[in-house]
């Protein structure tokens, strides 16, 4: 319990921890003062507004149809040739409908809730994920890489004991972050929604769902720093998870996508790592597949689908968290520390 | 006398492909005793820090039984850690956590009370710079550091690697004062170092290693006087009498090696009887002494260390156990 609570103040007292937590909390608010700043209430004013714009705008088409068929005219009477830049007819040339402009487009952007929160726990998850990978990273590699791994072990020499404890220190760091900034995070939503939006259609359901969303968000962040830790505690140092992590970002994504594609792989999208984070978020991903014909009942084409389920996101980042974590734990085991 | 440390037939191997096989303990023994200072010698690349490694945990033995105040590691360390105090290599700490920091770090990961901090900052001469960064710090005073963190724990058994590495010299007196100090107060302490002239003044006994064996062991008096030579220089009152000297000395069967200003004679062992040789020739001396020997001659003999004019010593061409002469024909080192 000493060397939690030991590896616990060790965290928090690296100037890592704190700038990587502060830089990451600090684009979170900037995401919600961003949002608060662009949006703003719809009530009838700005319905008015928009209905003023929606006529003015079908004013300038109407002047401008108007416009162009005198000068259609104008071009037939004189037997100039316009190169088809008018119809042989000079009436066809009319403004739009009223109707067909709308005023719902001149709307003030305004923050819905219930339809925004879900798009932004992903941006959440994604910004928290990376902080808890370098944040993960460092705290082990640093160690390695210092000599502060070898001091501890002569003091408490059981490794994997001393490993796991280490990891069990981060992992409380960052539940602790994670839940506080979704807090906060949710507060600040909620917060834009009732001033510079709707809360409306926010039932209990609903908000189960968001928690549920929370709960996956969370758990997305403790496997990529567990990665991060893993990476760095097999390769000694942060580096080595910053390589593997940008190793796999250009061979594992942009090279498998690029290759596939030229390969006319079907579903590339399936061979993405993005994808699966997608869809562990938001439930399910349907990829669509253009160059494939599934008939419908009116015999037009539709395209092929597939669907990655979270289920099948869980069972990739599962393994991919014990393949790393065990790895790191055989290493921590097995090799001589020099 | 109880033994603190028991090390028999230690061996450990690095195998590599592309450079084969290298043992860097092959068969060590050693065993050091309660209350003392005991000096490990080696030159470089001998296995000094891969037995301590080793000792530690930190290496995985490839054979041999060790022991640290009774019982058996590394199955025991856990048991043992908390009264065994070390610094392996150089001082390593992370950088940006003051000296105060660091040290709180590990007496709290080591159950130790936290006024041993400001104890043992006292102790090495830190107090007043323990709020600043560890990477402020000049080597020397990473060193102070590093043996503060050992004593943290008021182990039996202090292990040192280099500890006077980047020390100034009042700073090298100071660690020498301390480790006696810690020594009469009844810790036992392993002292690695280089400085050969350190470790005379301050060890009660020794072990040399060269190629991961032992070569020489015992109390330092003992070492000194199995290697004492019986040479004897000798000056004349005239530098023109010394070739008539080494002939008369040459034929009454002694060794004779001619110098400039002198001339040293090998195992005599009654240095009267050459005074008495060369007054008969009527040659008169003005200065007859026998060579004292100390510990770096010592060391350079048995591990084979000694520089060579025009020759450049490779870090594995030293002395392996047995006298042998130079490691072209012994082994050792990668591919042996």
């Amino acid at each position: 319990m000493s060397l939690y609570r030991t590896e616990l103040r060790r965290l928090v007292k690296r100037r890592f921890t704190r700038y990587m937590t502060l830089l990451g909390l600090l684009v979170l608010a900037l995401v919600v003062a961003g949002l608060f700043a662009t949006n703003e209430k719809v009530g009838p004013e700005q319905w008015a507004a928009a209905e003023r714009q929606a006529d003015r705008q079908h004013q300038e088409q109407v002047r401008w149809a108007e416009r162009e068929r005198a000068g259609c005219e104008r071009d037939r009477a004189a037997g100039v040739t316009d190169d088809g830049r008018y119809p042989t007819d000079c009436a066809e040339i009319v403004p739009p409908p009223r109707d067909q402009i709308e005023a719902e487009w001149f709307l003030p952007a305004t923050f819905d809730f219930r339809q925004g929160f879900e798009d932004l726990a992903l941006a959440f998850t994604a910004v928290l994920a990376l902080v808890a990978f370098v944040v993960g990273a460092s705290f082990v590699g640093a160690e390695w890489s210092t000599g502060g791994m070898m001091n501890l072990l002569l003091w408490r020499p059981r490794r994997v004991t001393v490993l796991l404890t280490k990891l069990a220190a981060l992992l409380t760091g960052l539940i602790a972050v994670t839940v506080s900034a979704g807090a906060l995070w949710t507060a600040g939503l909620w917060l834009t929604a009732v001033l510079r939006g709707s809360t409306e259609r926010m039932t209990p359901g609903v908000w189960e769902s968001f928690a549920l969303t929370g709960l996956r968000g969370l758990a997305l962040v403790l496997a990529v720093a567990v990665v991060g830790f893993g990476l760095a505690s097999l390769g000694r140092h942060t580096a080595m998870a910053l390589g593997g992590a940008i190793a796999l970002a250009v061979v594992g994504q942009f090279g498998v996508g690029i290759l596939f594609s030229m390969a006319n792989v079907a579903f590339v999208e399936r061979w993405l790592m993005p994808t699966y984070a997608l869809a562990w978020m938001q439930q399910k991903v349907t990829l669509q597949e253009w160059r494939s014909c599934v008939s419908d009942f009116s015999g037009q084409c539709q395209p092929a689908t597939y669907d990655v389920t979270w289920g099948q996101s869980a069972v990739l980042f599962g393994a991919g968290v014990v393949l790393v974590l065990g790895a790191a734990i055989w290493a921590m085991r097995r090799r001589d520390i020099s | 006398m109880t033994a603190v440390l028991e090390i028999a037939g230690l061996r450990k191997t690095y195998r590599s492909r592309r450079r084969g096989t290298r043992n860097a303990l092959d068969g060590f023994d050693m065993r050091v005793e309660a209350g003392q200072v005991h000096g490990f010698l080696g030159p470089n690349g001998s296995g000094k820090t891969t037995t301590l490694r080793t000792l530690l945990g930190l290496i995985r033995s490839d054979g041999g039984r060790m022991a640290i105040l009774g019982h058996e590691v590394p199955a025991a360390l856990p048991t043992v850690a908390r009264q065994v105090g070390a610094i392996v290599e150089s001082p390593q700490f992370f950088p940006h956590f003051t000296a105060r920091d660091t040290l709180s770090l590990l007496a709290s990961a080591g159950e130790v009370p936290r006024q041993r901090v400001d104890e043992v900052l006292e102790l090495v001469g830190l107090r007043d710079r323990a709020g600043e960064r560890v990477k402020t710090y000049s080597l020397g005073m990473k060193q102070r550091l590093a043996v503060a963190s050992a004593l943290l724990k008021n182990p039996k058994l202090l292990i040192l690697d280099e500890p006077a590495n980047g020390l100034d010299p009042g700073g090298i007196r100071e660690m020498r004062t301390l480790t006696r100090t810690l020594a009469e107060s009844g810790m036992t302490v392993l002292l690695s170092s280089h400085i050969l002239g350190e470790i005379q003044l301050i060890c009660d006994s020794v072990t040399i290693i060269s190629l991961g064996r032992r070569v020489a062991f015992g109390p330092v008096g003992q070492v000194l006087a199995q290697h004492a030579s019986s040479a004897v220089r000798v000056r004349l009152e005239a530098v023109t009498d010394l070739p008539a000297a080494a002939d008369a000395l040459t034929r009454a069967g002694l060794q004779v090696t001619p110098y400039p200003d002198h001339l040293m004679l090998a195992d005599v062992d009654k240095p009267a009887v050459v005074s008495r040789l060369l007054a008969e020739h009527g040659l008169y001396v003005s200065e007859l002494a026998p060579v004292a020997v100390d510990l770096e001659s010592v060391f350079l003999e048995l591990t084979a260390t000694a520089p060579v004019p025009g020759q450049h010593r490779q870090v594995d061409e030293s002395a392996r156990v047995g006298g042998a002469a130079r490691p072209e024909t012994t082994g050792g080192g990668w591919g042996a």
